[in-house]
């Protein structure tokens, strides 16, 4: 009882950080030359301070929706704060690598991730993050928004209709990973099993990452909502190996993407150090709450977050 | 049964690196960070003046803030701002690190195909660190 009261308290202030915000931008973001001027009437570390704050809830609201940090960060902080849009995918990509590399080296250890099949889906999408991530700095800052708020709103569609397989049923590995030996076994604690995996369909799953990368690296958002369906769906690995080895990928796809936005300057340490420090500490203190509660509505409010900060994007985008 | 089913000889090395690695460049991160607000280094874009250039596009702000991009900020880490990207880069390069860790790994196996792919991946990470890909901009 005293958990949920404080989920609906922390859910609250989340919200009302996300309007007063919103509010401030509102009221400035008729033009973007209106923006700078009224985001330089606050002083500057009201922003950076506001941003540790909302990260910090974001990262709660993540582990306990199931999503990545990354997927919440950009619509949410290119929807509401001052911050030009470069900038806040410069900073999504590497709160999500941060997230990653934390994640990473438990989660290879307890042969939850799995390298051999992480490897050769790594090189494909960090190859085509790079082109993304190039494309996102290269395009117009009104077409990149545009296709950010489309692809935030397609997210929201495939949260909300794709379902999840726990084993899926994989009847014969095909001929590519039989002959790269992509296959594995991991314990189960909740029924006390070992579970024995491998894939099919790896062409059609390694065609569809070259898409997921370049939409991580253009938009900066992580990948974890599109490599769970395709690792999982498509390719048949267990639910449990397709969401630690979509968390470990991130780590490789991010770095490649990040690079190019540090290269080109697309880096401010101001919005990046509070930003991952925030979603850090949000991300324990959620792994906390979860462990005592399971509030199946927090999925609904981040679809819901979601679909608003997306419709944001894609109006701003627009230019309506 | 046995409850602990080992990872692989290479995955368990990456596993190790990576998390030296990762605590290593968060706590650079941090301390780097507490440098730049105390303002013990001077930064070459001073504190008060960045609600200017954040809501800039980038190429704007390079222009403005006179920033070169690339690897220019190495010859910058005196200044707090750019301190910071000392922990951001080491961040961004120990997927580098750990890739090189299991190179060897794989070729004793000989498991060369893997062995490949791991040198590929990491040509590709080198590629997008070295900064030679610019984008256009806009």
């Amino acid at each position: 009882m005293r958990g949920s009261a404080a989920l609906i308290l922390f859910l609250t202030i989340f919200l009302l950080a996300l309007s007063i915000t919103g509010y401030a931008v509102a009221s400035t973001d008729a033009a973007s030359a209106t923006a700078v001027a009224a985001s330089s009437n606050v002083p500057w570390w009201v922003w950076p301070l506001v941003l540790f704050v909302v990260t910090f809830l974001m990262g709660i609201v993540a582990v306990l929706g199931g999503v990545g940090g990354g997927v919440l960060f950009v619509p949410i902080i290119s929807g509401f704060f001052p911050f030009h849009l470069d900038f806040v995918r410069g900073a999504g990509l590497l709160v999500a690598l941060a997230g990653a590399l934390a994640a990473g080296p438990g989660l290879l250890k307890k042969n939850m991730a799995d390298l051999r099949l992480a490897l050769p889906v790594g090189v494909i999408a960090s190859a085509c993050a790079i082109v993304g991530a190039m494309l996102g700095l290269a395009l117009p800052t009104n077409i990149v928004q545009t296709a950010l708020g489309a692809a935030i709103l397609g997210i929201v569609g495939i949260m909300m209709i794709a379902k999840k397989s726990v084993y899926p049923e994989v009847k014969k590995p095909d001929a590519l990973s039989t002959a790269l030996r992509i296959n594995g076994i991991y314990y189960e604690p909740s029924s006390d099993h070992e579970v024995s995996w491998q894939i099919h369909r790896t062409p059609q799953g390694l065609a569809t990452f070259i898409i997921i990368g370049v939409m991580a690296g253009m938009f900066g958002l992580g990948a974890g909502w599109a490599n769970v369906p395709v690792l999982n769906l498509m390719m048949g690995a267990p639910l449990k190996v397709s969401v630690a080895t979509s968390k470990f990928l991130l780590s490789i796809t991010d770095t490649s993407a990040a690079w190019i936005y540090v290269n080109n300057g697309a880096v401010l340490p101001m919005m990046v150090v509070p930003s991952i420090i925030g979603i850090m500490l949000g991300s324990i203190v959620g792994v906390r709450i979860l462990a005592k509660t399971k509030p199946a509505a927090v999925r609904y409010i981040v679809i819901v977050i979601l679909l608003f900060s997306g419709a944001r994007a894609l109006l701003k985008g627009l230019g309506i | 049964m046995d409850k602990k089913i080992k990872a692989t000889e290479e995955q368990l090395a990456y596993a190790n690196i990576l998390e030296l690695g990762m605590k290593a460049g968060l706590l650079m991160l941090i301390v780097t960070f507490i440098v730049y607000l105390s303002g013990l280094l001077p930064p070459h874009v001073p504190v008060k003046d960045l609600p200017m250039y954040w809501s800039m596009p980038v190429k704007k702000y390079l222009a403005a803030a006179h920033i070169h991009p690339g690897w220019s900020w190495l010859f910058m880490i005196g200044k707090g701002d750019f301190l910071n990207f000392v922990g951001i880069a080491f961040l961004a390069g120990v997927t580098i690190l750990c890739y090189m860790r299991i190179i060897p790994i794989f070729f004793r196996k000989k498991d060369r195909v893997y062995g490949i792919l791991a040198i590929i991946e990491v040509l590709i990470l080198v590629l997008a660190a070295s900064g030679i890909l610019k984008s256009g901009g806009h």
